[in-house]
């Protein structure tokens, strides 16, 4: 029973989203919160993470935006006295938090009691030499790894165990600073890395090649163990599980070595003691039965958050619910309602779940997967046979593939390395490589060691690809798609069709595969390439539904369909083929009602969309509820909210193409369709839902083509007389010459067909601009690049707003700290505005109110403009929601999703009275960067967004705000009389910095500075020690000969914090500041590149000391 | 592949696709082999031990994971008897292709070789839910030629229910294992699984395996144990007649399992009855009665115990916690207990095997 004496409980989140540590932990402590609410708990947040849905009204009852980090987390104990904390929702930053509260008797001395696993169950899993002693004495075999202390300790651990070995860091989350070493070499220089993130380094023998396989495990105080999902990698061992491709229920397990597995980890799970949830990794031999432990995760994680969502059982509820007291026995299923939570699900579906990499954001980036995750979402398919899922994940992942087959040709120079050295393209590799026929399936194990069962299965879509493809051509007789639809129908076999479908070809696959592209182009000339891939489809579309190939809609219901539920959570699927004719196929009855509103969600976590987008969705749901309408969810991010069937009324985990989309429609046949909510992958299907005649609700698809379409977008802006930074789509090396020559540089640069490397680029002169077009793009008629007028030094200003019928019911203005030049997603943004001039925003509301009134919008939008003095100019228009929109509407008190959703619902609302000039405190976003898990990205920002996640503190000032904020997203303040290393870039940028240094100089902080920096301080005043560049380490002048290397004052841990700011792009600067800030990157010293935000934090630090920060809630600030 | 289809007593019927036995397809001359009571089981491995579990004679097996095949089939040593029993299989996905270290052969060649016909293709999840609400039914496979012209009028097959399925899977003679064992079991083979055999062997156990009519009172042995089996627990009425004799007559410990469980509640007055649909899987949660201890348990079983009809020295021992049906039963005073699960598992979780080591020290020698 549960635990009487427990009131109030503090639970620790996340923080940032950011690489190895995401959304899933929003869902995770959501979950644990409703739990523990429903328990009449009062609960407690701290999580800085103001985008996420567990920080919004209504989930816990205090929240507190502030760091995850024992200092704040004290401050709060101090102040709101719980009588529990719960230490394993909010990833290893919360159980890194948690552990030390414990290990300094801050618990102790607050009367604070752990829930769920005891804090030494915690460290037992944590310390591999106390992991690894633990499991012996319950004879369970884990990797011979020897713990390290120094780099020479790891050299000869390295040489007893034998090359190759894998190196991994205690106490880091997703392996960070952990990977595969051949050689001492490797070694050596991983081992340096390593040691900068942890005290302790762990030296194994390397068991790449075995497969990898993970337990769900939940035990109650009472012994009761469950298993609740196996998973096995795609991958072999050797690539990290976050990289890896996984699929659940394993697929090549017997079921002696399934439950020969499943009984070690509840063996593991009763000898360490958890009371909750944890996770066992395991490597499996692939010639015998033999196993290693790898590691035991004493939370909720990422693959339990996968779990949950690949069974329909929900992990960290129950999780919560078993650390308050109760047994297993003493809960229910929650998607039965009827049976026991204590079972283990049995699917009657194979569920795969794909990485989503952004590599191509990052210059310099390392692009080999290894034991070090890189990736920055995932995704789930579902299916009824494995070739569906996978083919059905590889669309998710949005990276313009449609399945395994039938993709742009990718060039692959030596596909042997690419094979046996994965990279983020790896599966793609595997669908070239089988398109070859040097390649058989046996060579390609060989080199990827990935089991043969899945090889076989990726050859069977090949199979089928290559019989679709052998059908008769298809013509059309007299130039129109309806005779083309009849010739298809004579010339393919309707069997043919049906089986693809099963094996999860897409209409557009089977459209390209069956050269119905081509003949749509002959058709069709003049339309865009995009536009006759979807009219191909189109064709296939209408012929399969003639032959009456349509997917069923399956449950997710815990139990195979052993007992009856009315569960909401669905897939669709083809593998009833008769089924779907007369409905017999379907679990779901429809109401026809009209009634049912669908909100299309954000899809994987991306750079540029994630979880603020899922808190979009999850308002709009909320609010479609409320009004009496039922709510319907499409998507498809196990690590989102959205993706909790107790949150809408039908959750649709499936894709979210034109063809999927339609799918469901046709099925519900809805009131209407909400696009503006779930970013970008919703709003680019508008047009074509439009053409259907899909009732979209809000903004029309034609005002938010005009908003899409640069040309129309302009010759709008045109018309109400608006300004915006110059342009122009050029088609030749001439015109652009010529544009340039006309506008000035520097000039920002838009390839819309990219070769490599990042999508967007500023060049400042004619060789950059020549060097990047040459590397990056490929200029012709079909490809024009859009050149536009770059303003440096400007400010840079949103408008997220609500608008009724082209008027505007509410807004929120925020100011970029950074000038323009940083992309939005990246730059630190306050809101209310501090510095801009009322002329400026009155400008900004009046061109909005245009804005607005001429694309006649209904429902949430951003703009984004750019200002000098009060010139004013507009960036781009977006007609949905933006990033940003969490962000102001918590700050503001205002729910503008809310208030977007009841337009959009055509429901009467009130003009709020709420005014941005009223707030008596300041709300700061800041970007949290995962550069230290890409190895040698050039962690410099840009025009192109390279942050993977946010947060956003109050404070009564904006020093306040920024500070926390800054911590947050894992600055440090350097310690009285601590070193800092200047480079501070160009005149202007110098001079920004000035006021800085001298602030840190007079408060006792150590200068150091490249000799341009150094030069300029001194003759400012400032004292400064003169530092080398690296590149004039081994040069003969004097001056240089007796001043201290940056890099060797950086890797003998002597700076506390890096300013180091690009002065251009050259590639002398980039190679000399690039070194020093990877160095600052890899060595865990914190770093910022650019000169306003560099000013603002060192001002920050130094005007409001740490202890005089308030603890106050988010309620307090009113 | 042949075109192939399922054909329910109520008429409904499944297409798919056969990648089984094929020979002899016109109804007439096959139709005793390819009918049987159709049953699903939500098992997500394990397919080779089901197929051989002696407790599936006689029926149509229904898989609701679909994919099935990946592993192959493990020598026969690791089977649960030396052949399949079950009457066809009947699955969605059937993966041609395996890859095991320890495979032998593929499914389909097995299957082939067993002269047991199967099915893919088949929308399982349907069909499981037609099996839910209509109760199991009856069930014949039709391939290829005759598959086209099948109608929904078939030959009514003999029913399941009406045939002592114990007496043709029950060993013929006395068979010994693992002779000159501390402690000698006489094991009654109602279509015993090889791995409640090796379970005992295990614990030191010589194991004296007998038919399941064998009146084994007269012989020199430590404790009796009852296997698990197929059918209707009621048509055993000479087993039940000989446990009874040796209940009268002596204290010696019993242990049963699954339809040993049935033949031990039998003997001691309760009823048993069919339920609608059975438990098939590897998930059935049940609980000590009146402790906080659970179990997860592998299950095959279509009758059950009714525990409101145990006499009064008798009780419920575990009652299962998604329906309350009974999960076995134990004597007040007696050694004598017994388990509706499969604490051997194979296939299945292995969290309840600890029985076989109270049962081992329940013998007094």
């Amino acid at each position: 029973m549960r635990d009487e004496s427990i009131h109030k409980v503090l639970l620790l989140g996340s923080g940032a989203l950011k690489i190895g540590e995401a959304g899933e932990f929003d869902y995770s402590g959501s979950q644990a919160l409703k739990a523990l609410r429903e328990e009449g708990i009062k609960t407690v947040l701290i999580n800085p993470n103001i985008a996420t849905v567990q920080t919004s009204e209504g989930v816990a009852d205090e929240i507190y935006y502030l760091p995850v980090q024992p200092y704040f987390v004290e401050r709060v104990i101090e102040k709101e006295h719980p009588d529990g904390i719960l230490l394993a929702f909010g990833g290893q930053t919360a159980l890194n938090c948690g552990v030390e509260l414990y290990r300094s008797g801050v618990l102790e001395r607050y009367g604070v009691r752990v829930l769920g696993t005891p804090v030494q169950s915690i460290i037992d899993t944590e310390d591999r030499e106390l992991f690894v002693e633990r499991l012996n004495e319950i004879d369970v075999k884990t990797i011979r790894s020897e713990a390290c202390s120094t780099v020479e300790e790891a050299r000869q651990a390295a040489q007893k165990v034998g090359y190759p070995v894998i190196l991994r860091a205690a106490y880091a989350l997703g392996g960070l600073g952990s990977g595969f070493c051949d050689n001492e070499q490797q070694l050596n220089e991983l081992a340096e890395k390593a040691f900068a993130f942890s005290p302790q380094v762990l030296v194994e023998k390397s068991l790449k090649g075995w497969k990898e396989i993970e337990y769900e495990v939940v035990r109650d105080k009472y012994d009761n163990c469950i298993t609740v999902c196996n998973m096995e990698n795609f991958d072999p061992l050797g690539i990290h599980t976050g990289e890896s491709i996984v699929v659940a229920p394993s697929q090549t397990l017997t079921n002696a070595e399934f439950h020969k597995l499943r009984a070690l980890a509840i063996k593991i799970i009763r000898h360490i003691g958890i009371v909750g949830e944890c996770n066992v990794q395991y490597a499996l031999d692939p010639q015998s039965e033999d196993y290693r432990v790898i590691e035991v995760n004493a939370r909720l994680s990422r693959s339990s958050a996968l779990a949950s969502k690949a069974t329909g059982y929900p992990l960290a509820f129950v999780a919560a619910k078993l650390g308050l007291g109760y047994g297993l026995f003493e809960l229910k299923n929650a998607v039965t309602k009827e049976t026991s939570a204590f079972f283990e699900p049995a699917l009657d579906y194979v569920v795969c779940k794909i990485p989503r990499w952004d590599l191509s954001k990052f210059h310099g980036v390392d692009r080999e997967l290894g034991s070090s995750m890189k990736s920055v979402g995932e995704v789930m398919a579902i299916g009824r046979t494995f070739e569906e899922a996978l083919q059905k994940g590889l669309r998710m992942i949005g990276q313009g593939m449609h399945g395994f087959v039938e993709n742009k040709e990718l060039t692959i120079p030596n596909v042997d390395a690419a094979l046996h050295e994965p990279t983020d393209k790896r599966i793609f590799v595997v669908s070239k490589a089988m398109h070859m026929p040097e390649y058989t399936i046996d060579r390609i194990y060989e080199l990827t060691k990935i089991d043969r069962w899945f090889l076989e299965k990726l050859k069977h879509i090949i199979d089928i690809d290559d019989r679709l493809k052998s059908v008769t051509s298809i013509t059309s007789s007299d130039g129109t798609t309806a005779s083309l639809i009849d010739s298809a129908l004579r010339a393919i076999p309707a069997d043919l069709i049906r089986e693809a479908k099963m094996y999860g070809f897409s209409d557009f696959q089977i459209a390209r595969a069956i050269g119905l592209e081509n003949e749509v182009n002959r058709l069709e000339d003049g339309h865009s390439h995009g536009e006759k891939m979807h009219r191909a489809m189109l064709v296939v579309r209408e012929f399969r539904k003639r032959l009456g190939i349509l997917p069923v809609v399956k449950q997710i219901d815990t139990m195979a369909a052993e007992y009856p539920t009315q569960t909401n959570y669905l897939y669709l699927t083809y593998s009833s083929l008769d089924g779907a004719q007369n409905n017999v196929g379907h679990d779901v009855t429809y109401e026809n009602d009209s009634r049912s509103v669908i909100v299309l969600g954000s899809g994987a976590y991306r750079i540029g969309s994630s979880v603020e987008f899922d808190w979009c969705g999850v308002q709009a749901l909320n609010t479609i509820r409320r009004e009496g309408y039922r709510s319907i969810m499409i998507n498809y991010n196990p690590e989102t909210v959205s993706t909790d069937y107790d949150l809408c009324d039908r959750l649709y985990f499936d894709e979210l193409t034109f063809e999927r989309v339609m799918d469901i429609i046709d099925l519900e046949i809805p009131y209407g369709v909400i696009v503006s909510t779930g970013g970008q992958i919703p709003n680019n299907l508008a047009v074509y839902l439009d053409e259907e005649h899909v009732p979209i609700l809000g903004t029309q698809a034609c005002d938010i083509d005009c908003a899409e379409d640069r040309a129309k977008f302009s010759a709008m802006l045109n018309e109400i007389g608006v300004n915006q930074p110059e342009w122009s789509a050029l088609t030749s090396m001439e015109d652009i010459d010529s544009f340039v020559e006309r506008v000035g540089f520097p000039v920002l640069v838009r390839p819309s067909y990219v070769l490599s490397g990042a999508a967007m680029n500023v060049c400042s002169n004619k060789e950059e601009l020549e060097r990047f077009l040459k590397l990056a793009a490929n200029v012709s008629k079909n490809h024009p690049v859009v050149v536009s007028k770059f303003i440096e030094h400007a400010k840079e200003i949103e408008m997220d707003a609500v608008a009724r019928n082209g008027e505007i019911l509410a807004y929120a203005i925020s100011e970029h700290i950074e000038y323009a030049g940083v992309h939005s997603g990246d730059a630190t943004i306050q809101f209310p505005p501090q510095k801009l001039y009322v002329e400026t925003v009155r400008r900004i509301k009046r061109i909005s109110k245009q804005i607005a009134k001429a694309l006649h919008i209904n429902g949430p939008f951003n703009i984004q403009y750019m200002a000098r003095q009060n010139d004013i100019l507009v960036i781009e228009c977006n007609l949905r929601a933006s990033r940003s929109f969490p962000f102001v509407s918590k700050v503001l008190k205002l729910n503008l999703i809310d208030l977007a959703t009841h337009v959009m619902l055509k429901l009467p609302v009130e003009r709020p009275s709420k005014n941005l000039f009223d707030l008596d405190y300041v709300g700061i976003k800041a970007s949290q960067f995962s550069f230290n898990r890409l190895q040698n990205a050039d962690p410099v920002l840009g025009v192109d967004m390279a942050s993977t996640g946010e947060v956003g503190c109050i404070g009564d000032t904006t020093d306040i705000a920024l500070l926390t904020a800054m911590l947050s997203v894992g600055h440090r303040i350097p310690k009285k009389g601590g070193s800092i290393l200047l480079s501070t870039g160009g005149a202007k940028q110098k001079a920004a910095m000035l006021d800085a240094a001298r602030q840190l100089a007079s408060n006792g902080y150590h200068l150091y500075a490249t000799h341009g920096t150094s030069d300029y301080l001194t003759a400012n005043g400032i004292e400064n020690t003169t530092v080398l560049w690296p590149s004039e380490e081994n040069s003969s002048k004097e001056y240089v000969t007796e001043a201290p290397s940056a890099l060797e004052l950086l890797h003998a841990h002597k700076i506390d914090m890096v300013v180091n700011i690009p002065k251009d792009l050259t590639s002398h600067e980039l190679t000399n500041g690039y070194k020093i800030r990877r160095a600052s990157i890899d060595l865990n010293i914190p770093l910022i590149t650019n000169a306003r935000l560099a000013s603002a934090f060192i001002n920050a630090f130094i005007e409001v000391p740490l202890d005089t920060i308030p603890i106050k809630s988010w309620r307090e600030y009113q | 592949m042949k075109e192939a289809k399922l054909i329910l007593e109520d008429g409904t019927i499944f297409e798919g696709w056969s990648f089984g036995y094929e020979q002899g397809d016109d109804h007439r001359s096959e139709s005793a082999d390819t009918s049987g009571e159709v049953v699903f089981c939500t098992a997500m491995t394990g397919y080779p031990e089901s197929l051989t579990d002696p407790s599936y004679a006689g029926q149509l097996l229904v898989m609701t994971y679909p994919l099935v095949g990946n592993y192959g089939v493990p020598p026969q040593e690791k089977w649960e008897s030396d052949r399949i029993y079950a009457r066809s299989l009947i699955v969605s996905d059937y993966s041609a292709a395996y890859s095991h270290w320890d495979a032998q052969e593929s499914l389909s060649d097995w299957l082939i070789r067993e002269r047991v016909p199967a099915i893919t293709g088949v929308d399982t999840r349907r069909l499981t839910k037609v099996l839910r609400e209509r109760g199991v039914m009856m069930g014949r496979i039709v391939i290829g030629d005759a598959s086209a012209n099948a109608t929904k009028n078939i030959e009514p097959a003999t029913e399941y229910g009406s045939i002592n399925w114990v007496e043709r899977v029950s060993c013929r003679s006395v068979v010994r294992y693992n002779e000159g064992g501390k402690i000698k079991v006489v094991l009654v083979d109602c279509g015993v699984k090889a791995n409640i055999i090796r379970c005992l062997v295990n614990r030191g156990c010589e194991v004296i395996r007998v038919p399941w009519n064998y009146d084994y009172t007269e012989m020199d042995f430590d404790a009796l144990f009852l296997g698990n089996g197929p059918g209707d627990p009621n048509l055993c009425g000479e087993a039940i007649a000989i446990l009874k004799k040796q209940m009268e007559r002596s204290d010696k410990p019993i242990f049963g399992i699954c339809l040993g469980n049935q033949l031990l509640a039998k003997a001691a007055g309760a009823n048993v009855y069919k339920l609608k649909y059975g438990h098939r899987s590897h998930n059935q949660p049940v609980r000590l009665v009146g402790e906080n201890q659970c179990f997860i348990t592998a299950q095959n079983h279509g009758y059950a115990v009714d525990a409101k009809t145990l006499p009064n020295d008798w009780k419920e021992l575990f009652v299962n916690m998604n329906d309350g049906s009974n999960e076995g039963i134990q004597h007040s005073s007696k050694p004598w207990f017994s388990a509706q699960f499969h604490p051997e598992a194979c296939s299945g979780p292995v969290d309840t095997e600890f029985l076989f080591d109270r049962f081992v020290a329940s013998i007094k020698k």
